[in-house]
């Protein structure tokens, strides 16, 4: 009796199991056209994959004209931060999940080079972007928005202790910026590492470690990621809890600031220290083994176009690589360095680790 | 006999083949792909990495954090599952619901909240500080174990509270009459009848801390990293994959070794005896009261301050309380790709709670039933194997959905059924801890005496073991659902493209500066909690409505 009771239990879990899983596939979303995937035209026209970090953003709009000018449509596929992303990439790399990767920064580069993430193109708009930041002689991948590192401060509470912003990164192991300064550990954040290799860069190989050790000194905090260092410890950020009136966070964070603010400000609330500044690039490349090479190479034209350079700043809040106009927050609010600092790919690449792994025995043990 | 293994086996095909897909294959996958490196094998490297002093630091700190946390989180939770299990009170549902609020918040937007407690101005050190105490927390050990009570109180409360529920007081009744003393009547009679689910409840905390990632990060500071965190730290940044498998199968002996801990803790079972008919919920009396008083308060304080700083700063904007981050959520950057409208994102949110706790209530009961019907090793094995996905890495198993389920008939690296999948995987063993004991505690001679009175196989089910199942199963899905709904670092590598849920949502709000987007994120998480009560509360009022009904 009781296996008999038992095998009929069994017998309505599986059905309820099999209608269930039934439901699962339909009731699963299908994709909210407005927010994700771009162009609600065309069943003719290729579609291609757009691999990048989960930061990515432009207007709908940009994504729709280069439907209406190619007949392809662009589906964006985010996948978590930039390292995940590269390393994603890479896992994929025989049967990759999209076509062209954008969001890839100098820090990563050298890797994904080296793993042959990428196939040649050599866009002809290339002429349109300065030299120096065509980091890849053999166009493997195509620089598409700069973003700067720099230290931020929070002019009020500055101006209430009676002490001057900090002018350079010496500076900051003056007594005067005692307990002021909020960074964030280069081990687990981008912001993070370039503020390290800014101090390796400006230090020098042998300099930069008692320059850290004067840091440590002068009381600096350490967090793991930027939403910890800014919303939780810098005093400047809106409704902050935090204070230090010092942080490394990015030279366009003063205009969000503004943009973002519940009522426009005369003035933003925090400035940029631009003698300070790590520049990142950001490039785009394509993936190799694709099955829309030549799609994917218009998908990079279109990348370098003013459409999609100007849409840039107010949607990633990083710099175009061409000369398109700013936006007129950028300008009044934001900051770009002239000569920022910025280490070769290869050495990056080559010392990573091992510049972690000093700087950490100096600051946290 | 044998037909009744085949019978067990037949049970156990779904389970074993939704943990295979969805789990054991992926995971094998990429640990395998990183201790190959370039194509041999290389275990040379395995004892480097165990060796070193980085690595003995991190499993140390990973293990006593995880046994504090598990510990504060049962003495502290312990209470609640009485008041529960055994006390009639106004706002009892409520309480019950509200609790599970912890669990389902994003790691951040709860170390923005205790961030905000715990810091430079917060109430914490205020208040220790008109008693000349100098109390920062910020950055230490105490405040991640602080938030891991926070995020597991409910586990324990509820879980043990539903088995407390299922427990006859007129067992303890009898004690007493017999001259049992209160404390011995609950230490032999009650204690072993909700022992299992007290010994499942800590195993999942336990899992839960070890393999904790986001709290760590953000309140433990930089000094301090659990296995999880360096296995990410490895993978995404310096993308050294065979430190991580060798870290990923360091994390998975150690929970390994814990589970047989536990299941030796559980081993003796409840002498099972469920109540039938009258309620159990009685008015707390005499020194009662200042039970109930004094959790009530330790619980408003520690999970009520940050869930209220919340609440309040979602409606804290610049010209005084207002909804102006709410219309925000609605406004701020419509047009771009990454805007999700408010209500696209709870639908999915929704959406994917329901498909993620339907298929875990599904692939989980029928595994509790394949456990139920086994017996000796085999049940202990099963049993243990089911919890592994809680105490496994979360990038381990990410990234092995993208390299193992790429191909046809697998190929679900984009399916929008990866998502609850892998929600439902997490889900699973609270279902199995929930129903199992339950399932245990059905008297065979409940079902023995309804077929001698002539009731055939079918109606003994549904009028016994589906009645007394039917409260354990809703509290399984309830969890299930919170899991879902909360759940951003399992899905973290996978690819969510078209389903924006709430707390992803979140996550884009926080990424840059500027009052909306930090108020925006408020405003989201405060839609969260509010939608996690009242799923909970549904679940509660139809378990009771039913189950009130036997």
């Amino acid at each position: 009796m009781t296996a008999r009771s038992r095998l009929l239990a069994i017998l309505a879990a599986l059905a309820l199991a099999l209608v269930a899983c039934g439901d699962d596939d339909g009731a699963a979303p299908t994709g909210g056209g407005d927010s994700s995937t771009t162009s609600a035209s065309s069943e003719e026209g290729e579609r291609i994959t757009l691999v990048t970090h989960d930061s990515f953003n432009v207007s709908e709009s940009v994504f729709e004209t280069f439907t209406d000018e190619t007949g392809i449509t662009v589906e964006v596929l985010p996948s978590g931060d930039a390292g995940s992303m590269v390393n994603q990439a890479i896992l994929t790399k025989d049967d990759p999940q999209g076509d062209v990767l954008f969001g890839i920064d100098n820090t990563f580069l050298s890797r994904a080079l080296d793993e042959d993430l990428f196939v040649a193109y050599e866009s002809s708009a290339l002429d349109r972007v300065p030299e120096e930041v065509q980091l890849d002689d053999e166009h493997r991948v195509t620089p598409i928005d700069t973003g700067d590192v720099c230290l931020n401060y929070d002019k009020a509470a500055l101006e209430e202790a009676g002490a001057e912003p900090p002018q350079t990164l010496a500076d900051l192991t003056d007594p005067a910026y005692e307990g002021d300064l909020v960074v964030e550990n280069p081990a687990t954040s981008s912001p993070g590492l370039a503020f390290l290799l800014a101090t390796i860069d400006e230090f020098g190989q042998d300099g930069w470690q008692q320059y850290w050790e004067d840091l440590a000194a002068n009381d600096v905090e350490v967090t793991a990621g930027w939403e910890e260092a800014y919303y939780g410890s810098f005093s400047g950020a809106a409704d902050s809890d935090g204070d230090r009136p010092i942080v490394v966070s990015y030279a366009s964070s003063p205009p969000a600031e503004v943009i973002f603010a519940e009522e426009t400000p005369d003035e933003a609330p925090t400035g940029v220290v631009i003698d300070t500044c790590y520049r990142q690039i950001e490039f785009a490349g394509i993936l190799a083994n694709t099955e829309h090479e030549a799609e994917a190479q218009e998908l990079v034209d279109f990348m370098l176009s003013d459409t999609f350079q100007s849409d840039i700043p107010l949607n990633m809040f990083v710099y175009p690589v061409t000369d398109v106009e700013l936006p007129e927050a950028f300008v009044e609010y934001g900051a770009e360095a002239e000569d920022p600092y910025l280490i070769d790919a290869d050495e990056v690449a080559e010392n990573r680790e091992a510049w972690i792994e000093e700087w950490t025995d100096i600051v946290l043990r | 006999m044998t037909a009744r293994r085949l019978l067990t086996a037949v049970v156990f095909v779904v389970p074993v083949a939704f943990f295979a897909v969805f789990f054991a294959v992926p995971a094998v996958t990429l640990v395998t792909t990183g201790l190959r490196g370039g194509g041999a094998w290389e275990l040379g490297e395995v004892g480097d990495v165990l060796g070193s002093a980085s690595t003995r630091r991190v499993a140390w700190f990973t293990l006593w954090q995880a046994a504090v946390s598990t510990a504060a989180t049962v003495a502290l939770a312990l209470p609640a599952a009485w008041i529960i299990g055994r006390v009639h009170m106004p706002g009892r549902a409520l309480f019950s619901a509200v609790m599970v609020v912890p669990f389902v918040l994003p790691t951040v937007v709860v170390g923005t909240a205790f961030l905000a407690v715990l810091g430079a101005d917060g109430p914490v050190r205020t208040v220790g500080s008109s008693f000349g105490l100098d109390i920062d927390l910020r950055q230490s050990a105490t405040a991640v174990i602080i938030a891991h009570v926070f995020f597991n109180y409910a586990v324990v409360a509820r879980t043990v509270g539903a088995a407390w529920l299922a427990v006859d007081p007129v067992t303890e009744e009898a004690a007493r009459t017999l001259g049992a003393s209160r404390w011995r009547a609950f230490r032999d009679v009650t204690l072993p009848q909700v022992r299992p689910a007290l010994a499942g409840a800590a195993a999942i905390v336990f899992l839960f801390t070890f393999t904790s990632f986001g709290v760590v990060k953000i309140l433990g500071g930089p000094r301090v990293a659990t296995i999880e965190v360096e296995i990410h730290r490895v993978t995404t940044q310096l993308l050294d994959l065979r430190t991580a498998a060798v870290l990923s199968l360091l994390q998975l002996a150690a929970v390994i070794a814990a589970l047989a801990l536990y299941r030796r803790a559980g081993r003796r079972r409840g002498i099972g005896r469920l109540r039938a008919g009258r309620s159990v919920l009685r008015r707390a009396v005499g020194w009662e009261r200042a039970v109930v008083a004094g959790t009530l308060l330790s619980s408003g304080l520690l999970l009520g301050v940050p869930i209220a700083t919340l609440a309040w700063r979602s409606i804290d904007t610049a010209g005084g309380p207002g909804l102006g981050y709410y219309r925000a959520l609605d406004t701020v950057g419509r047009g771009t790709v990454a805007f999700v409208p408010p209500t696209e994102a709870i639908r999915n949110s929704l959406v994917f709670g329901f498909a993620a706790a339907t298929t875990a209530l599904v692939v989980g009961g029928l595994a509790a039933l394949g456990i139920h019907r086994l017996g000796g090793r085999a049940r202990g094995f099963a049993d243990s194997s089911l919890m592994l996905p809680l105490g496994t890495s979360a990038v381990t198993v990410g990234l092995g959905f993208l390299i193992a389920l790429d191909e046809p008939p697998l190929d679900l690296r984009t399916s929008p059924v990866l998502i609850p999948a892998a929600q439902a995987i997490i889900a699973i063993p609270f279902v199995i801890r929930t129903m199992l004991p339950a399932m245990e505690a059905i008297p065979s001679r409940l079902r023995e005496a309804a077929s001698s009175l002539g009731a055939s196989p079918w109606r003994v089910w549904t009028s016994i073991d589906a009645r007394l199942l039917r409260r354990p199963a809703l509290v399984a899905y309830g969890f299930a659902f919170a899991i879902s709904l909360g759940e951003f670092g399992a899905t973290v590598f996978i690819a969510r493209a078209d389903a924006p849920t709430v707390p992803v949502a979140i996550f884009r709000a926080l990424s840059q500066p500027g009052a909306l987007n930090i108020g925006q994120a408020m405003a989201l998480s405060t839609i969260l909690l509010t939608m996690t009560t009242i799923v909970m509360v549904v679940v509660d009022r139809v378990g009771d409505a039913r189950v009130g009904g036997f």
